[in-house]
């Protein structure tokens, strides 16, 4: 699921094209639309919400109280390079902690933030179901397994640069 | 096999695919293709053959041989030798470091994985090829009575793989009433494996979809339902993917849909994804997620069997479970109850990480004993470090010291030991691991993960990992080793679902083996394993100081500075630490040749 | 019925098979501890206060939505429900701003209740708090989330209302309860009708609130105040002060209002009785001139919310009318002023009402008179007068009974009178437009098809100067929307006119009446309690119809000319605009 940028027509008319599929089906088609527009979107800003709201014909505050549930929805745009630190339990006794602290430590930023040239995001997840690799980083699609935290700048050096 | 004199299994699960296997199948594609060979060779892509620690792993056939940690760049050499002048490639065999795949695969009994890196998983013929869809076929074709179906799986004593261990048959009949009344009901699979170190249902899904979707089927049959759906983790792209085509291609092929096998029944089959809610992988709240709901569990009564997903009667059952159905079928109740203990029938699999060497899926017969899987099949702790225990059951389970190890695994002697089974996740921690902290980072989980609807779990999930919190800071005192058992005992009695029901697990099986190392932590400030950050204390042995200074160099709060004092045999003053300066992050002793630097 | 026998400690009930062990133990007389639970909105087993034992169970089950079974045999004061339940209320306490003292709720809370009935001495639990956040810019709903338990009744209730404008928020201990985007209350479509104030057990939601207003008003001696009391009020403040629910205590309240001060009492009913002169011609009016029908009522001011926000489509059907308070306000401002001359700019009118979203009305920039003054000044509800009340130190229940001014606006009819349950404008109008149309006193004139609460929609024809003509009468935001969406699909287009209240059972149920105890909810229908005390002062009014209100006569003969003649529009009648749900300026 890499990013691809869509210009804010684009998205509109994908996210009708989505919507056009559940209009009117109710709550129960509420999941699936909102993982589409995050896919449009790269996370579900509120004038999304609402319009998914008033296709579903459901209230407003539902489809926020579903999104803000979720963690795989996203109320914040997410970096370029979106680093994810595995922190199920095979990578956590494996040390992703000390991963997690020193990529917040390079980037500067905190689990869940974006930094200010939207490059980069830090989040964690609970296990990626990579156990073999522990510990484990993705940074987008890209997996990087049995990682020790000295090999992080180097990791972020690489990304920078395509960038 | 077909016409083809070898085939290459490239292992296409999503531990060996992070590690580029899919680029492996695409070299093996190219090369065999270059040199000619595309008609005698067959490159398959198939799901995962368990032992991840040396992943990415190739197999060929005929010889069976199998290749360890391959890289695309091995892909030439393999072809050359192995598969044009018949010689193995020896150095690719070693499975690397203590891994020892003899005995990895020596004590299983694959029934759940017995297609898992056998078949490609995206070729529902090599599914039929070895008895796919034979099972549903001779339920339907034979019209079996649904009530002696259902029979048959009580009989064969299967308990619900998800971590309930509820029987399967059971759940079945409960949901059987009513048959050909027209009524609305549902077929569920959960496939939200949450439990973090666990991924025995994502390798199912990837290795081997078609088991399940025929399970789903036969439940289908057996209590009258036409619709099915699969929920899903949207963490696993690759599953869901493999499982949508697998269902496309059923439906392409008969197997699901109108009139299956001509015999007038109808089944339908969709997936539905999570979205990143562990508490989705309790029965109701999956089924309020499906309906598009926050996901928070309901009270039972109403049982699902009776009152499900959309109101409706509804049985859910996971991926494990299901996988195991055709076999049943196939071989006959009997046959699955012939293996296990007298409680638990059958096999389970595990996913067996943390410090052990195996680390991979594994699947036992229940009853063999945690010592067995760790020491033979895991093949023991690495470095040489001394074993500790073994977490099992994930967030709603509890830490197996080495006192049990003897334990012979099943549903009720890991209850009794203070643990449960779980999904099947299986964690092995060495002597480095604080158990005090290991609690936490339990309790961290349930703290983001409860749902927050009963007051007791969201609250008192909170209060723990507070005190938790307090206890690995050095701010922690006895009263608060007794506030947690009382938080803990509130939350079991007072909690609506399993999840705040069995939130305090890790906390309460860990003061039962390992108390001292919580009073070590609040009486002696002390974490023996140099786990907890604010118990610990760097210091520098002035006498095995040589004064070079790297150390100070290294320390990014600037809390090592030169003293007066020269050691005996030494040209320059020693260094030491100011602990009031020191944030304990143990950059000095990576730098410190001479281990002066310790660390208590 | 089918009947299942069970026991609960050691009691043996038979009680209907769709009962709950919380039903069947209060039948058994025995109470069951609750705080989530909301007869009939709220049975969701969360907050877990309701825990028993139930033998042979696996685990203790929320009496509140475990069903009972033949043979069941429950424990609902063992040595461990009593220390898991103690335990839960002292989990909940630590996540709580337990600032009793201060609160709005104090001697009215439900939590504090259950603490003091569970003896909690201190709470051994501490912690961090989750979110506190204080929503008080809208006229009239503070959200105070430091006090919330997050038992979802005012989620239950507002979706009951199919407003759906609280929900859950955020998971785990971070959850919370608000407006989508966590947005104040003043930016989302709500209507405030106030059901989730009267359905929170604690002071998490309450009205914004005006009392030191009127003190102020009223100690200003270069003001005039005016206090002006809505019908549905008198059915429930007896509440306030220990009566039983239903009591009337018209001439208590009348004592104690005279007591604190105003300078004028009067009754809205007076402005009830005008309201369907009004109304009553508009209607007949629209029916002869071909205008557009049905016409609907306009007294609710939720109701007029959530149609200007929900179906803007409908609002050339609102009748022009202001709703009763207003008209009374635009009256006192100045045919009482005319006649007592006092200047409009000194006078400050008090409308003491049920409702909470009175408050935001009497802000409506349409409210405003051609002098820029507002046709009410300030509304306060009837826990408020209950609280001005009980600040005055007046013992309410020995005052003695009377009755409001009686000069210039002080007659009132009993078909004002029940305006404050569902279907009495309804009925009221009726009474006057069928002896209008018949030109004479017609002696049949109560119309039962249109009372009651058993149906959220009510339908009758009835016969009115020798013409059929069909009526519905809506009670509840949802059932607004029922009954409007059967006319917009077509389903139902032959009704001439309509009721419509924003809250179920009419304004006697209002979200600014006293709050009862989700316990004493259990056993009565409070919307039929409160409402027959006002068809009994109905049935012993002297005059039963508004156009035989001799001071509203007057009023037009001195004053206003014709119902619907120019003045009577300049003053008596208004607009409305549609509104857009959470418009952008909000949301981005």
């Amino acid at each position: 699921m890499s990013i691809i940028k869509l210009t804010p027509e684009e998205q509109a008319t994908k996210l009708e094209a989505v919507l056009s599929k559940y209009r009117g089906q109710g709550q129960k088609a509420l999941m699936a639309s909102l993982q589409q527009a995050q896919e449009i979107y790269g996370y579900l800003p509120l004038p999304v919400q609402k319009k998914v709201a008033e296709a579903l014909e459901v209230s407003v505050a539902e489809v926020y109280g579903v999104v803000s549930f979720y963690s795989f929805f996203s109320l914040k745009p997410k970096g370029e390079y979106a680093f994810n630190v595995c922190l199920g339990t095979a990578c956590y006794v494996k040390g992703s902690q000390a991963l997690l602290d020193k990529i917040e430590d390079c980037l500067g930023i905190k689990q869940g933030d974006v930094t200010e040239d939207t490059k980069f995001s830090i989040s964690a997840c609970r296990c990626v179901g990579a156990c073999g690799l522990a510990p484990v980083v993705l940074v987008n699609d890209d997996v990087y397994g049995r990682l020790l935290p000295d090999e992080i700048p180097g990791i972020i050096a690489k990304y920078k640069e395509e960038a | 096999m077909d016409n083809y004199r070898a085939h290459v299994l490239v292992c296409c699960g999503t531990g060996c695919t992070s590690s580029s296997s899919m680029k492996i199948m695409e070299k093996f594609n190219e090369v065999i293709a270059e040199k000619g060979l595309a008609n005698e060779i067959k490159v398959v892509k198939t799901g995962c053959f368990g032992l991840c620690a040396a992943g990415p792993i190739v197999v060929i056939y005929p010889e069976g041989t199998m290749y360890y940690r391959c890289t695309p760049e091995d892909v030439e050499e393999l072809v050359n030798e192995h598969l044009i002048n018949g010689n193995e490639v020896e150095r690719l065999k070693n499975a690397g470091g203590s891994t020892d795949p003899k005995n990895f695969y020596a004590k299983q009994q694959r029934v759940a994985l017995r297609n898992c890196g056998r078949i490609n998983p995206e070729d529902i013929n090599e599914y039929i090829a070895y008895d796919g869809y034979q099972a549903l076929g001779k339920v339907l074709t034979e019209k079996m009575d649904p009530d002696a179906v259902i029979q048959s799986i009580i009989d064969s004593g299967l308990r619900g793989r998800g971590g309930g261990g509820f029987p399967t048959g059971l759940k079945w009949k409960f949901a059987s009433g009513n048959r050909g009344q027209g009524i609305t009901k549902y077929v569920c699979c959960n496939a939200d494996e949450g439990d973090p170190g666990a991924f025995m249902d994502r390798s199912i899904l990837e290795g081997d979809p078609h088991s399940v979707i025929e399970a789903m089927a036969i439940a289908g049959y057996c209590i009258d339902a036409h619709q099915g759906y699969v929920y899903v983790r949207a963490e696993y792209p690759i599953a869901v993917q493999r499982l949508q085509l697998a269902i496309d291609q059923a439906k392409e092929m008969g197997l699901l849909g109108k009139n299956i096998f001509g015999s007038g029944f109808d089944f339908d089959l969709d997936i539905r994804l999570g979205a990143g809610a562990f508490v989705c992988g309790e029965e109701t709240a999956l089924m309020r997620s499906i309906e598009g709901k926050r996901g928070n569990p309901t009270p039972r009564p109403p049982f699902p069997a009776i009152k499900g997903l959309f109101g409706k009667p509804t049985i859910l059952n996971n991926v494990e479970t299901y996988a195991n159905i055709p076999q049943i079928i196939l071989k006959g109740a009997d046959w699955f109850a012939s293996m296990g203990t007298e409680k638990s029938k059958g096999t389970k699999v595990f996913a067996l990480g943390g410090k052990v060497n195996n680390v991979g899926l594994l699947e036992i017969p229940m009853g063999t004993t945690v010592r067995e899987i760790v020491f033979d099949i895991g093949g023991g702790i690495p470095n040489g470090k001394a074993f500790k225990a073994v977490q099992t059951g994930g967030p709603s389970g509890g830490c197996i010291p080495a006192s049990l190890l003897d334990t012979p695994i099943d549903y009720d002697n890991l209850v009794a030991v203070g643990s449960m089974m779980g999904s099947g996740g299986m964690i092995i921690m060495d002597e480095d691991t604080c158990m005090v902290d290991i609690a936490k980072f339990f309790l961290e989980f349930t703290v983001d993960e409860s749902c927050g609807k009963c007051s007791p779990c969201r609250i008192g999930t909170k209060r723990m990992y507070e005190i938790l919190s307090r206890i690995t800071d050095g701010t922690g005192t006895l009263d608060d080793i007794q506030a947690l058992e009382d938080v803990a005992v509130a939350l079991k009695n007072g909690s609506l679902c399993a999840l705040g029901q069995t939130a305090a697990n890790p906390i309460l099986s860990t003061l039962k083996h390992f108390r001292e190392e919580y009073v070590e932590h609040v009486v002696d400030k002390k974490c023996r394993c140099g786990v907890c950050k604010n118990l610990l204390a760097f210091s520098i042995d002035k006498d095995k100081c040589v004064g070079c200074g790297m150390c100070a160099k290294a320390c990014p709060a600037s809390a090592i500075t030169r003293t007066d004092y020269i050691a005996p045999g030494k040209k320059l003053a020693a260094f030491e630490i100011d602990s009031s300066k020191c944030v304990k992050c143990g950059a000095c002793m990576g730098t410190c040749k001479l281990k002066a630097i310790v660390k208590q | 019925m089918d009947m299942v026998n069970l026991t609960i400690d050691g009691v043996q009930v038979s009680v209907p098979s769709t009962y709950t062990v919380l039903e069947a133990a209060r039948e058994a007389g025995i109470k069951i501890p609750t705080l989530c639970y909301l007869k009939e909105t709220n049975q969701i087993g969360a907050c877990r206060v309701c825990l028993v034992e139930v033998e042979k169970a696996r685990a203790l089950a929320a009496a509140c939505v475990q069903p009972v079974a033949e043979g069941m045999v429950v424990h609902t004061n063992s040595p461990k429900v009593r220390a898991t339940r103690k335990n839960t209320l002292e989990m909940i306490l630590s996540d709580h701003n337990v600032d009793c003292l201060s609160c709005i709720r104090n001697g009215n809370c439900e939590l504090q209740k259950l603490a003091e009935e569970y003896g909690i001495r201190k709470v051994t639990f501490t912690g961090a708090k989750s979110s506190s956040i204080i929503d008080d810019k809208s006229f009239s709903i503070v959200r105070d989330s430091s006090k919330c338990v997050k038992c979802g009744r005012c989620v239950a209730a507002c979706k009951e209302q199919s407003i759906g404008v609280l929900s859950f928020l955020n998971r785990g201990f971070e959850t919370s309860v608000g407006p989508a985007y966590d947005i104040s209350m003043a930016d989302a479509p709500c209507i405030y009708c106030g059901q989730c104030i009267v359905s929170c057990p604690v002071g998490a939601l309450y009205e914004k609130e005006d009392t030191e207003k009127v003190w102020d008003a009223i100690n200003d001696p270069s003001k005039h105040v005016v206090m002006q009391v809505a019908p549905a009020v008198r059915a429930a403040i007896g509440e306030e002060f220990g009566l039983p629910i239903g009591t009337r205590a018209t001439g208590k309240m009348f004592a104690a209002m005279k007591r604190l001060g105003a300078d004028k009492v009067y009754d809205t009913n007076f402005a009830a009785d005008l309201t369907i002169m009004e109304e009553g011609t508009e209607l007949l009016n629209r029916i002869k001139n071909g205008g557009v029908l049905p016409m609907i009522t306009s007294c609710s001011p939720g109701w007029i919310r959530f149609c200007e926000f929900y179906f803007p489509e409908f609002i050339p059907n609102l009748s022009s009318c202001k709703s009763p308070h207003e008209m009374e306000g635009a009256i006192i401002k100045s045919y009482y002023a005319q006649k007592n001359g006092i200047d409009p700019k000194d006078i400050v009118v008090v409308s003491v009402m049920p409702c909470t979203s009175k408050k935001s009305e009497a802000a409506r920039e349409q409210l405003v008179n051609k002098d820029g003054l507002k046709d009410v000044d300030i509304v306060i509800t009837t826990r408020e007068l209950a609280r001005m009340i009980k600040e005055a130190g007046l013992n309410f229940n020995s005052l003695p009974d009377e009755g409001p001014d009686q000069d210039l606006m002080g007659e009132y009819t009993g078909a004002g009178v029940i305006f404050g349950a569902t279907g009495g404008v309804m009925e009221a109008a009726l009474r006057t437009v069928a002896d209008i149309l018949e030109d004479k006193d017609l002696p049949e004139f109560e119309y039962q098809a249109v009372r009651g609460v058993e149906a959220d929609v009510k339908e009758a024809t009835v016969t009115l100067g020798g013409k059929d003509i069909k009526v519905a009468v809506a009670h509840s935001a949802a059932a607004a929307r029922q009954l409007l969406t059967k006319i917009k699909n077509g389903e139902a287009n032959d009704y001439a006119f309509i009721e419509i209240m924003g809250c179920s059972g009419g304004c006697v149920c209002g979200g600014g009446q006293p709050i009862v105890n989700a316990q004493d909810l259990m056993d009565i229908d409070l919307r039929a309690e409160r409402a027959k005390a006002l068809y009994e002062e109905d049935s012993i009014m002297p005059q039963r119809k508004s156009h035989k209100n001799s001071q509203i006569n007057k009023l037009y003969e001195e004053f206003l000319g014709e119902p619907n003649g120019h003045l009577a529009h300049e003053l008596l009648h208004t607009t409305y605009c549609k509104r857009e749900v959470y418009p952008e300026s909000v949301i981005e």
